[in-house]
């Protein structure tokens, strides 16, 4: 067997230039699990310390110490970007990780979405992070983890803003360009958001409450301005998992494809590539089905348009437009669902499958929950609603959620929903639930 | 340990699902628990199948990090500190400086001392650039220190009266009380005394392992402790907490007099004495009601009827005070 010879962090790099990739510089960093699997649960290292964090990494690390799963790498969107791989990956596994990085991170510079990300986040947590630890010192430690946890529940319930090519600014500018796309989501003076924001977001839940509380103290509302800047940040890996981790695996392929390597390796590679991608039963795996939907793209319309696709869409524009049928059938795609009391394969027809798996990511799988008034019954109450689009809240994680919500409002919120094709809203006045079925 | 969001019903609404292919439409995947017992979806007879339920987590917590929590409310009571200890505890003391050492021990007043010599000795006033020369750090050196002596004499009631349920729950008390102690204080010397009509000392393999017999005389146990007491542990050098453990079934009068005599000759010498009454039924045993008319500060008296009460006992016997200066 000849000698391996694996390519330095330069030779990659180079290499992915090559092809095609511009990713942000990367700095690659080899920890131990423990520490791997911590970044992991915090998503970002450095971060605000919190419970639930703790309980993320339990939960990792338990899968991984039974071997049940094993986490490779883990990439900040960052300029410039941070890779940290297990130190007990193999030469060929960190090959491999590399590589597949360097997808993600062109993914991080490139897709639009992540266009008004902030690229030093790791210094904006981290001084988040010294800030609520003054907190904690001055206001106590339980006061400041009750406040969290409140915040957390709540924290996906944040308007994203909207990437420049949705931007109001984009009709005025449109004319001036020829025919070339890329001023379409590249205009040449991209507006700053809060001139964009013509009136109050009503589906962000945090903001309103950090302007129009009257419970919350100076310091209360910067925690909570803290989580939903972080969640800001987050939001859009959340709308671009599937493509964001096909994207990487293309790439993993392209790259090692591109290497000198030796059978052996070959064949390991192959293997390692097939466990990414492999079936979950009852599940999807995002890796293989944004991979499948990306290398039909770039073999049925070319290199040229996977670019574009991996520039201009998120999950829920990528499944609608290019997820087809014979996919569908080479993935195995299936709707699962209720029957009367069993859960049962629903239909294996493809328009179903798609649009069920659209309706999945939408939103990151949640609920929309919007304020409808913050002076409800001209008493100061909190009224939201939660638009309901075929599937019910599970009403006592929402009970237990108000309570949250009151923490922040400090008083009496109500919440609007369906339930059994009913009208119904859950209320909580700091004391007592009261369900009213409409 | 719930996060709790808004969220779908994970029972409603359809998803979907990967496989090789082998799957037909109406295949049975799994089931939907019922209403009532939605709250412990996926565990136990709920959903049989591989469906994801609700996540339940087995976070690592040790024995120790256990008897940590539950030990946080318990210390010796009265515990004062006694001369001549017999394990000399070391402590850690900020009395030394040094010119390496840790950014968080700078001693900043020394540095600045420092600091203004060196440049004084070239002539130039007022403070000037650093240089590492200058810091000085706060270390610490170990100071020997003489500890809280204290001893703790466990009795066992190892009569035939003491029936499975009463030896497990004497067993459990003690098992959960040498590892307070061994958890909480350093240096505790425990004796071990077991007695039915005769008392002895014995190791504490055989004080957990011993079986019953015979009848029952507690003044005999209350002998060899303050026998034990006045001979190895002189109330002026010692702490002492004699904990007893019985179902009170004593075998007449004339020895619950003699035993309450030998405890209020003790009480004044111990820092606190415990008695434990492991009980069954709703009867007040004998030694119960002879002791009922002792009133003392340190004389505390419980009953355990159930398992529950065993922390309860503990925390009576070995309350955190104050004064508790153990560590």
């Amino acid at each position: 067997m000849s000698q391996s010879n694996y390519p330095a962090d330069d030779e990659i790099w180079q290499l992915a230039l090559k092809l095609g990739l511009d990713p942000f510089p990367i700095r690659f960093e080899a920890v131990p699990a423990t520490i791997l699997y911590e970044f992991a649960a915090y998503l970002i290292p450095g971060r605000m310390s919190h419970w639930s964090y703790g309980k993320a990494f339990h939960a990792m690390k338990t899968r991984y110490d039974y071997g049940l799963n094993k986490l490779y790498e883990m990439v900040i969107n960052s300029d410039p970007a941070y890779a940290f791989l297990l130190d007990s990956n193999s030469e060929l596994e960190n090959t491999f990780v590399r590589a597949h990085v360097m997808g993600h991170v062109d993914f991080f510079k490139h897709n639009v979405h992540f266009s008004q990300t902030q690229r030093d986040m790791l210094n904006v947590v981290s001084r988040h992070a010294e800030r609520v630890r003054q907190y904690q010192f001055e206001q106590g430690v339980e006061v400041v983890e009750r406040l969290l946890d409140a915040a957390l529940a709540i924290q996906e319930h944040v308007a994203v803003p909207h990437p420049p090519l949705l931007s109001v600014k984009r009709s005025k500018t449109q004319s001036s360009s020829g025919g070339s796309w890329s001023d379409l989501w590249q205009p040449q003076t991209p507006e700053p958001l809060h001139q964009l924001k013509v009136r109050e977001d009503e589906s962000d839940l945090l903001q309103f409450i950090i302007d129009h509380s009257d419970e919350l103290e100076e310091w209360q509302r910067d925690v909570v301005a803290m989580v939903r800047d972080e969640m800001i940040y987050f939001w859009p890996q959340v709308r671009t998992k599937i493509m964001n981790e096909g994207w990487a695996s293309l790439w993993h392929i392209e790259l090692m494809r591109a290497l000198d390597l030796t059978d052996a390796d070959v064949i390991n590679f192959a293997r390692l590539h097939s466990s990414v991608t492999a079936t979950i039963p009852y599940q999807i795996n995002p890796y293989a089905i944004g991979y499948q939907i990306f290398r039909d793209i770039w073999e049925s319309q070319g290199k040229e348009s996977a670019f574009l696709v991996r520039t201009v869409d998120d999950d829920v524009s990528f499944l609608r437009n290019y997820l087809t049928e014979p996919l569908i059938d080479e993935l195995h795609l299936y709707v699962l669902g209720p029957e009367q009391d069993k859960i049962v394969v629903k239909s294996r027809q493809w328009e179903l499958v798609r649009d069920r798996l659209v309706k999945e990511v939408f939103h990151g799988g949640l609920p929309i929950i919007e304020v409808v008034d913050g002076d409800f019954h001209r008493r100061g109450e909190l009224y939201l609603i939660h638009r309901h689009e075929g599937t019910d809240l599970d009403l006592p994680y929402a009970e237990r959620t108000l309570e949250h919500v009151h923490l922040l409002w400090g008083r009496p919120v109500h919440l609007e929903t369906v339930s059994a094709q009913h009208k119904v809203i859950l209320s909580f006045d700091g004391k007592a639930h009261s369900r009213a079925t409409v | 340990m719930e996060e709790y969001k808004f969220r779908f019903d994970p029972w409603q609404g359809d998803r979907v699902g990967q496989d090789q292919g082998e799957l037909k439409q109406g295949d049975i995947l799994g089931q939907i628990p019922a209403p009532a017992s939605a709250d412990k979806a996926g565990r136990g007879q709920g959903a049989p199948g591989e469906l994801p339920g609700i996540d339940y987590l087995e976070a690592e917590i040790s024995i120790d990090d256990l008897a940590g929590l539950l030990f946080e409310d318990l210390g010796l009571p009265y515990l004062k500190p006694k001369m001549l200890s017999n394990i000399p505890r070391p402590t850690f003391q900020f009395k030394d400086i040094s010119k390496r050492g840790l950014m968080g021990n700078l001693d900043k007043r020394r540095s600045l001392r420092e600091n203004l010599l060196r440049h004084a000795r070239q002539g130039e006033t007022g403070l000037g650039p650093w240089q590492p020369d200058d810091l000085r750090f706060k270390t610490w050196i170990n100071v020997p220190q003489e500890d809280n002596n204290a001893v703790v004499i466990a009795m066992r009631d190892i009569s035939g009266s003491m029936g499975d349920f009463k030896k497990l729950m004497a067993r459990t008390f003690a098992f959960w009380m040498l590892r307070f102690l061994r958890t909480k204080y350093e240096s505790v010397e425990v004796v071990f005394i077991v007695h039915h009509t005769q008392a002895r000392e014995v190791t504490e393999e055989e004080f957990f392992q011993l079986g019953e017999s015979g009848g029952t005389k507690v003044s005999s146990a209350y002998e060899l402790c303050w026998e034990v007491v006045q001979n190895r542990y002189p109330p002026s050098q010692w702490n002492i907490y004699p904990v007893h453990f019985s179902d009170g079934d004593n075998w007449s009068d004339a020895d619950n007099r003699r035993t309450v005599e030998f405890l209020e000759a003790m009480l004044p010498s111990v820092n606190a004495f415990g008695y434990a009454e492991i009980r069954e039924g709703g009867y007040t045993s004998t030694l119960m009601s002879a002791f009922g008319k002792l009133r003392h500060p340190r004389f505390h008296v419980v009953t355990i009827g159930t398992k529950r009460d065993v922390y309860t006992a503990l925390k009576k016997f070995f309350p955190r005070t104050p004064g508790d200066e153990g560590a």
